[in-house]
């Protein structure tokens, strides 16, 4: 009895915490982007639903009421000044002059260059390009409306964010110069605070992009980072999507990215996530037409109490698509990494290709990965293979690099960071590819 | 024929000591025992071996020809439970197999394993910087490392773009066992067991793979050859043959040792070993 007053109790409790965050969110919406329909169709999605629990299948292994114990505020804006002390942009040569930064969900032209993009490139705020009524019409028409959106912190998001990265590439236009999109979750007391980063991305048909998105967070109050990004390909069009989720411990960060393509089109998203207490990504793709072709690779790569989870969902519902997904997780300490990858082949969605790998290196006693891959395929005539493994490092590979003289400790080291380069190797922007493999050099020297 | 067979050994002693009076000892195995999960598969195993000589060592399969190489690397798998090996005056045994290797020994494997994500060139830069560093040197930069590890790739008739793709992944039979050759070619071992490095091997890779090996032995070093066929040896030419039996060895001799091994098969040999036993 005790037990069913304290659930209930925790219920309360989180269902009481849904609505305050929505009137957080929702205090100081920029005038210009109020978007009353759009927003009001999120708050009835979100006051329908209940803080996720254990009990629910989504998120039966990833628990995330700790999140609950944060008093949450909007963030308040930060003068510029502090902004450049405190939000220190990573150099990177290939996208000095393509940069959009956000930070706690607003746009920061101080911050931003984008002198290297042609004219007819959109990239900017919205807040910004709502002025031109013609775009904003048609950005209305995109944002919000990929599948998925009423997932809770989905619907949260959109009821209440504050600004929103537009990216788009119109017709024809091959991008060679790559976009960089910062978002920092910023915090200059110790107040806990939500940031909603928000982007859309439109790669008009024929038109090719490569997007660099990458979060941090920087303060002494604890954050909650809950981003969306909705991104669209039409026929033909081609973007290679980098992601990097690197932020502090003291953050909560749940993302929704969602994708949709049209006829032949190649979307390649390859997501590292190395920071954050607690992460989720939630990966959707929809192929909405015939012979597109979707690529995954994704690392986790967490210690200490971190908890990462990834879920993938790849629906394909016409011919001749293809999927392939690599996603691994080094899990080291206490660390918990979460994969659920689910690839759904409709009845249309004949001479599919489709394979999808879960590759789990656990580091010590203590860490966990529940991973669940799935493959749902109702057509007949496709290809689609799917695994996961779970291991240590191999005795065998340590003593085959023991046996050249290299030590057993530098012998693991050189085994994890091989397991990771497997998908560092596929960014192409060099020097964040770079970067990275610095920084998982220093990650393994232990 | 037993009478032959001691015979044989004699005049083989006879001849080592006139060959090899002055030349030093890198490799002295005494009775050496082993097992692996409990099971005793090396029985009491000698050999010794000088510098500048090659042997081979045959056998059928399951007679402990390549749990004897994987011993003397140090494999965690396997279990000394006696005997004494001692590596240029060292006791072998009391290393760790990476200080096995800075020493000077090094085993080709029969399957070299595969290291996705780490390139060729990284590989070979660390375990080369590991040798510099055990003998207290400084240890090599990138630039000086390829200009280095380029002109090694000649002994084994590689292509540079081998150095940039991951270890062995994706590699062929012949490929693989070059890139063992490239390894021992780049750290320079006083003694090298190659463990079936012919098997699976085609001509033109078996070829390559000797010409490596035969370019690589001095009079200050030494090869072991573990080979189920005789074919490598008609390229490798060995000083010793010696056959192996049971976690023995229970016959040495000459390079004809071997071409009567291809020509007659192994009973004979082995039924020799029995008599004498009896």
């Amino acid at each position: 009895m005790g037990l069913q007053v304290s659930e209930n109790g925790m219920a309360k409790a989180a269902e009481t915490y849904l609505s305050r965050l929505l009137s957080v969110v929702a205090a100081e919406p920029l005038t210009q982007l109020a978007l009353p329909e759009l927003r009001q169709a999120a708050r009835a999605l979100v006051q329908e639903q209940s803080f996720p629990s254990a009990r629910d299948e989504e998120w039966r292994f990833s628990d995330i009421s700790e999140l609950l114990a944060l008093e949450l505020e909007a963030a308040k804006p930060l003068s510029e000044k502090n902004l450049e002390a405190i939000a220190p942009i990573p150099n990177r040569p290939e996208t000095q002059n393509s940069r959009l930064v956000f930070v706690n969900g607003v746009y920061v032209e101080s911050l931003s260059s984008r002198s290297g993009l042609p004219q007819d490139v959109t990239a900017g705020s919205l807040a910004n390009l709502c002025s031109q009524p013609e775009l904003k019409s048609q950005i209305e028409q995109r944002l919000g409306h990929a599948s998925g959106h009423n997932e809770v912190f989905t619907a949260l998001n959109t009821a209440g964010f504050q600004d929103a990265a537009v990216i788009w590439v119109p017709r024809q236009v091959q991008l060679s110069t790559p976009i960089q999109l910062v978002h920092y979750a910023l915090t200059e007391a110790q107040t806990a605070v939500i940031s909603q980063p928000r982007c859309l991305v439109l790669a008009e048909t024929g038109s090719h992009l490569t997007l660099v998105e990458e979060y941090y967070s920087r303060g002494q109050g604890q954050t909650f980072v809950n981003a969306v990004m909705e991104v669209w390909l039409e026929a033909n069009a081609q973007i290679d999507h980098v992601r990097l989720q690197d932020e502090a411990k003291t953050t909560f960060h749940i993302a929704k990215t969602a994708v949709t393509q049209a006829r032949d089109s190649r979307y390649t998203c390859t997501a590292v996530d190395l920071g954050s207490q607690v992460s989720r990504h939630h990966l959707e793709i929809y192929q909405t037409g015939e012979q597109t072709e979707t690529r995954l690779y994704g690392l986790s790569a967490i210690a200490g109490d971190q908890l990462s989870d990834t879920h993938s969902l790849i629906s394909l519902s016409q011919p001749h698509g293809s999927a392939d997904q690599l996603h691994k997780c080094i899990i080291s300490d206490r660390a918990h990494a979460v994969f659920s990858g689910k690839v759904y082949v409709s009845q249309s969605a004949q001479h599919t290709q489709a394979a999808q790998l879960n590759r789990n290196l656990l580091l010590s006693d203590k860490s966990r990965v529940d991973t669940k891959p799935q493959l749902e395929i109702i057509a007949d005539n496709v290809k689609c293979a799917h695994g996961a493994t779970v291991s240590q490092l191999a005795a065998d590979e340590i003593f085959y690099l023991q046996s050249r003289g290299i030590s057993p400790n530098q012998a693991q080291q050189l085994l994890i960071y091989g397991f990771a380069m497997e998908i560092i190797e596929k960014i192409t922007i060099a020097s964040l590819r770079e970067s990275l493999t610095q920084q998982i050099t220093e990650w393994t020297r232990w | 024929m037993s009478g032959w067979a001691l015979e044989s050994n004699a005049y083989l002693m006879e001849t080592k000591v006139v060959i090899q009076e002055n030349s030093e000892v890198i490799l002295s195995v005494t009775n050496l025992q082993a097992a692996i999960d409990g099971s005793e598969i090396l029985k009491g195993l000698n050999l010794e071996v000088k510098a500048g000589e090659i042997h081979a060592i045959m056998g059928l399969n399951g007679s402990g020809k390549s749990t004897f190489s994987k011993v003397l690397a140090g494999h965690p798998d396997y279990e000394v439970t006696s005997g004494e090996v001692l590596f240029q005056g060292q006791n072998l045994l009391a290393l760790e197999p990476h200080e096995r290797a800075t020493g000077g020994l090094f085993l080709a494997f029969q399957y070299p394993l595969e290291i996705p994500g780490v390139s060729n060139r990284d590989f070979l830069r660390v375990a080369y910087n590991s040798h510099l560093k055990a003998q207290g040197q400084a240890e090599i930069d990138v630039f000086d490392f390829d200009d280095l590890i380029e002109e090694k790739l000649d002994v084994v008739k590689m292509d540079a773009s081998f150095l940039d793709r991951s270890v062995n992944e994706g590699f062929s039979g012949g490929e693989k066992k070059r890139n063992e050759i490239l390894q021992m070619a780049l750290l320079a071992p006083k003694l090298t067991i190659l463990d079936e490095t012919d098997s699976g091997l085609d001509i033109d890779a078996l070829k390559t793979v000797a010409s490596g090996v035969n370019q690589l032995a001095t009079a200050e070093n030494a090869t072991v050859l573990i080979t189920h066929y005789q074919r490598l040896l008609n390229y490798v030419v060995p000083d010793y043959v010696h056959v192996v039996a049971d976690g023995r060895i229970i016959r040495t001799g000459d390079k004809e040792l071997a071409q009567e091994l291809e020509e007659r098969g192994y009973e004979w040999v082995l039924e020799d070993a029995s008599e004498v036993a009896v």
